[in-house]
């Protein structure tokens, strides 16, 4: 099979696949070696391997505030952007709508536009109309910034599988609602965990929002900006990026691996 | 049929989709317990009429009526009419017994009894003892029974069936055509079947509706739509037909004499109602109506041809014969077991001859 025309190896296209990866990781991975190294300045030659910095890390009162911050604001989040996410998907992909594009467009537009400026017209908003800043305001954000990644996860999903499925259901006898129960979330369910786990990982990632829109409780991220100007703390920001980029990996691997079925749900149901 | 014991009644219903008129003003009664079926090549309007009935088209204008009931307004989970899809549309996340009961859940049965239920269904389905086996595991034939099993087990007033067999290849498509039909009057509902496919019509209908571009051309007993078919679109897309031009020379006890470019004098009963002497008309004549001979067969209702070509089909051949004056060649069948020797000697002399009525006057201008 492998010398077929389609799979055969390709030499150049090999190195350059390799090239990408060290651009793209090897920094990164800066973090998580300096995290062990028994020094609190950033600089080769390393001195040594400890777990310091992590145990240090343990003791600190705020980083755990800021944690169940984060987790608080990323849950619900996760569970408002996927919902929204599920109705748009469906809107889109099952209504013949007028002006299906631009409404699409519309709904992603939160992916280009700058996270400065969202930010920035949110806070003037929020203050306008009196709200406190609180982390309910930077929920409020980060669901807007998650919406276009929980959209482009289940519309694949949604598009995935045949109409007549749900038509058979009302043929059946079921409403819409009980439709959707029965059939719908069933079969997009892989798709709407994926959309859990990646908008959880966006929104527990977020930085920019949560800057301008939370009041006195700060997310992780804000932590770790809060910490950097103090070089003895540095090592431990290193450990807790380190952990953060783990847990930040192992979440959307999983969502991914959950939804691998995403295209091939029409060949299920045919 | 009178319109009283009409069980589905479907009065000038039009669809439009945009500008495109899908269904031109459709008028149809079918009776209690009747296999009905529509047949048409692909985009005449038999699915959409199809799908109104079951409810995912609205009406554009016009009314259907299932069993006395209007169903404007009505969204398909209330009306009392169940559809095997195309694509069978089979749960592929729910095992065959979950499929199979799925419409159950408000009748609210105890476990037992809606097991019973699906049992008796697999066991009319031929399918016993394949409960648990998942969506993914069935075969083509296997998901339309189980689909078709779905649909029965609410005993509905109506079975809707689009294309069901059109998935399936040849042999299993003739053995659930049997199938299908001895289900239909062992369950005796009415049963509304789409089809492109002329041979399964005529096999399994009771009466077929010829439509095209949204319209019915005939709805008829297979018997009728081949021998009397009402126009040349119907007479060409039933079956094969040879058509001639012809001039009516009397009209005697409904007996008309044409004389018909190429043949000769014809005589025929199977005329239009309306159809005066002098009138220039299009007979047609079914190829099997038709016998080849080698030998001058004397007498009349006969003509000479040359035969120029033969396709071989197994059971039958069709000869094509030239006649001076007719444009397109004329095709005969004939069983095998009479066969005409010698096909590779073409372009030889043959005569054709046929007996009274053996013609149909299909229109006149």
């Amino acid at each position: 099979m492998s010398d077929t025309y389609i799979k055969r190896a390709n030499r150049p296209l090999q190195f350059y696949a390799v090239v990408f990866l060290i651009v793209l990781y090897v920094p990164v991975l800066f973090l998580p070696l300096f995290s062990f190294n028994d020094s609190i300045y950033v600089k080769f030659p390393l001195k040594g391997f400890t777990f310091q910095w992590y145990i240090e890390l343990l003791d600190r009162e705020p980083v755990w505030e800021s944690l169940m911050n984060s987790i608080k604001v990323g849950v619900t989040t996760s569970i408002i952007a996927t919902g929204f996410g599920v109705l748009a998907a469906k809107a889109i992909t099952r209504y013949r709508m007028p002006g299906r594009g631009p409404v699409v467009g519309f709904i992603m537009l939160p992916l280009v536009v700058p996270g400065i400026i969202f930010g920035v017209a949110l806070l003037v908003l929020v203050s306008r109309m009196g709200i406190p800043l609180s982390l309910y305001t930077v929920t409020i954000g980060h669901v807007i910034v998650c919406l276009p990644f929980a959209i482009a996860t289940l519309i694949p999903r949604f598009e995935g599988f045949d109409k007549s499925v749900e038509e058979a259901s009302a043929d059946l006898g079921e409403n819409a609602w009980w439709t959707f129960w029965r059939i719908t979330f069933p079969m997009v369910f892989p798709g709407i965990m994926a959309s859990l786990l990646l908008t959880f990982t966006v929104s527990f990632d977020e930085f920019i929002m949560a800057f301008f829109l939370s009041g006195a409780d700060a997310t992780l991220p804000m932590y770790i900006w809060g910490q950097i100007r103090f070089p003895q703390a540095f090592p431990s920001i290193l450990a807790l990026a380190s952990v953060i980029l783990l847990v930040s990996f192992i979440l959307v691997f999983l969502g991914q691996w959950i939804n691998r079925g995403a295209q091939s749900g029409s060949l299920e149901s045919k | 049929m009178t319109q009283n014991d009409a069980f589905i009644s479907i009065r000038n219903v039009n669809k439009f989709f945009g500008n495109f008129q899908a269904i031109n003003d459709v008028s149809l009664d079918i009776g209690h317990g009747e296999f009905f079926s529509l047949l048409g090549s692909s985009g005449c309007g038999k699915t959409t009429l199809l799908r109104m009935l079951a409810g995912f088209e609205s009406v554009s204008s016009g009314e259907i009526y299932i069993d006395g009931q209007p169903m404007s307004g009505v969204p398909p989970h209330h009306r009392p009419v169940n559809m095997v899809f195309q694509s069978y549309a089979i749960f592929p996340h729910l095992n065959v017994r979950d499929n199979i009961a799925y419409g159950l859940r408000k009748l609210k049965l105890t476990r037992a009894k809606r097991n019973d239920m699906v049992d008796e269904m697999l066991e009319l389905i031929k399918l016993p003892g394949y409960g648990d086996r998942k969506a993914n595991q069935l075969s083509g034939g296997q998901r339309q029974r189980i689909a078709l099993a779905r649909s029965l087990i609410l005993r509905p007033k109506v079975l809707l069936l689009d294309e069901p067999l059109g998935a399936l290849d040849k042999q299993l498509r003739e053995q659930m055509q049997l199938e299908l039909r001895e289900l239909q009057r062992t369950v005796g509902i009415t049963f509304v079947f789409v089809t492109h496919d002329q041979e399964e019509a005529l096999t399994l209908s009771d009466r077929i509706a010829v439509m095209s571009n949204g319209r019915t051309l005939q709805v008829d007993t297979p018997t009728r739509l081949y021998e009397a078919p009402v126009n040349r679109e119907v007479a060409s897309f039933i079956g094969t037909m040879n058509f001639f031009g012809g001039t009516v020379m009397s009209i005697t006890d409904g007996n008309a004499e044409i004389d018909v470019v190429g043949l000769g004098k014809v005589v025929t009963k199977n005329t239009t109602p309306d159809l005066k002497s002098g009138q220039t008309v299009c007979i047609a004549v079914r190829p099997e109506k038709l016998t080849l001979t080698e030998a001058d067969p004397a007498g009349s209702n006969q003509a000479r041809g040359q035969l120029d070509n033969a396709a071989y089909l197994g059971d039958r051949s069709h000869y094509y014969v030239s006649i001076e004056g007719v444009s397109q060649p004329v095709v005969i069948s004939a069983q095998n077991r009479q066969r005409v020797e010698g096909k590779a000697e073409m372009k030889r002399p043959v005569w054709l001859s046929w007996g009274n009525d053996a013609f149909v006057v299909l229109e006149h201008s």
